[in-house]
């Protein structure tokens, strides 16, 4: 940085030795142009994320205490956050197992909870075919709405710079950043959770925060008339159907809802635009 | 041993989701439905857990939507705090400071 400030021939050779060494880097690794430039991109996506953990700790850590109060063992509770790595699915399938409800209908509960992730895994598919199938398999591990919601914004403020003329920057090592910090964060509060969890008393409404958490990030989803139509018949039809045996309740709810939000979508003029990706 | 077979499994099925689109199956190739539907699932699983826990409560899990029922009125608390300040923390933070004090 110091030299383009200079004048002179060693300035002018430094730049030349600069631009020689990053083209042979280029050719020898198309997508790891510079080691600053990687890190500068995963430090970004680190910091972008620590908003989140603030709502993401004691989320995480309501989890650990969770599990542990409905009776699943501590390697169970931590084991699970490494497994699934999906909060919502992983207080569901702790309630279900507490519940006594039949394993092959949790594993569908948690598929159906955790589907959403594929339309994140759609909507940054474009930002990631270019990488190596290793880069895909460990960002794919690590999604989540968080991570989500993070990355996409910052491709698409990358697709701008590309637009005019911006070198490419490291995105994905951003996404890697923004999702790594999530996952460390969800992995060390869950077991805060868990072992702060045992001295937790019930007074203290810990489970609460489950359905606290979930409005938090359903309310902002509700100002598009077709979500609220899905919530609204699928809390509807869930409240019906509580006593449902194995949750199907749960899931009827589910496919209540989306039938809903979708007749919804169809039947208003371009109501909430329907860009794929765009949706919470 | 039971408990861990479903873990892994829902794990896998997780994975195989997050994979999908990334890895499997490439984005052009999703049908328009598929995209359409699954836009919805966020609201939909999301309010289908939320109203039954705050609408069935106390030990034996009864049905209520009175004044009586502390968990209601806080949730109603909260879903205004997150609608206005749309922030986890403030939500929570609000929901659980009124279900205590309710209480």
């Amino acid at each position: 940085m110091a030299i383009a400030g200079r004048t002179g021939t060693r300035a002018v050779r430094s730049r030349c030795i600069v631009r020689v060494v990053v083209e042979r880097v280029r050719e020898e690794s198309p997508l790891d142009t510079n080691t600053d430039s990687r890190r500068a991109e995963f430090l970004a996506g680190l910091r972008a994320q620590l908003p989140l953990l603030l709502g993401v700790a004691p989320f995480g850590m309501a989890y650990g205490a969770y599990a542990v109060k409905t009776g699943l063992s501590a390697g169970l509770a931590q084991a699970m956050s490494a497994i699934i790595f999906g909060g919502a699915s992983q207080f569901v399938a702790t309630r279900l197992i507490a519940d006594g409800v039949p394993g092959a209908v949790i594993v569908l509960t948690v598929l159906l909870v955790n589907s959403r992730h594929a339309l994140y895994s759609a909507s940054l598919a474009p930002h990631t075919e270019h990488l190596p199938a290793r880069w895909r398999w460990l960002l794919a591990y690590l999604l989540t709405d968080e991570a989500y919601a993070t990355a996409i914004t910052r491709y698409r403020r990358r697709r701008l710079a590309v637009a005019s003329g911006d070198a490419a920057p490291q995105g994905h090592w951003f996404f890697f950043g923004s999702a790594l910090t999530l996952w460390a964060t969800w992995q060390v509060t869950t077991g805060v959770g868990v072992f702060v969890g045992a001295a937790v008393p019930d007074s203290w409404s810990l489970d609460f925060a489950l359905p606290l958490t979930f409005l938090a990030l359903l309310m902002p989803a509700l100002r598009q008339r077709p979500a609220l139509a899905a919530a609204g018949l699928a809390g509807l039809v869930a409240v019906v159907g509580f006593g449902w045996p194995y949750g199907t309740g749960l899931l009827a709810a589910a496919f209540a809802g989306m039938a809903a939000g979708m007749a919804l979508d169809r039947a208003l003029p371009s109501d909430g635009e329907a860009e794929p990706g765009a949706a919470p | 041993m039971t408990l861990w077979l479903i873990i892994v499994a829902s794990g896998v099925v997780t994975y195989g989701v997050r994979l999908s689109v990334l890895v499997f199956v490439h984005h052009s190739a999703l049908p328009r439905i598929a995209r359409d539907a699954l836009r919805f699932v966020t609201p939909a699983v999301l309010s289908a857990i939320i109203l039954p826990a705050v609408l069935y409560v106390g030990a034996d899990q009864h049905f209520s939507a009175g004044p009586g029922n502390e968990r209601l009125l806080a949730a109603i608390i909260a879903a205004a705090v997150a609608w206005l300040a749309k922030n986890v923390w403030l939500t929570i933070g609000s929901g659980m400071a009124a279900l205590w004090l309710l209480q």
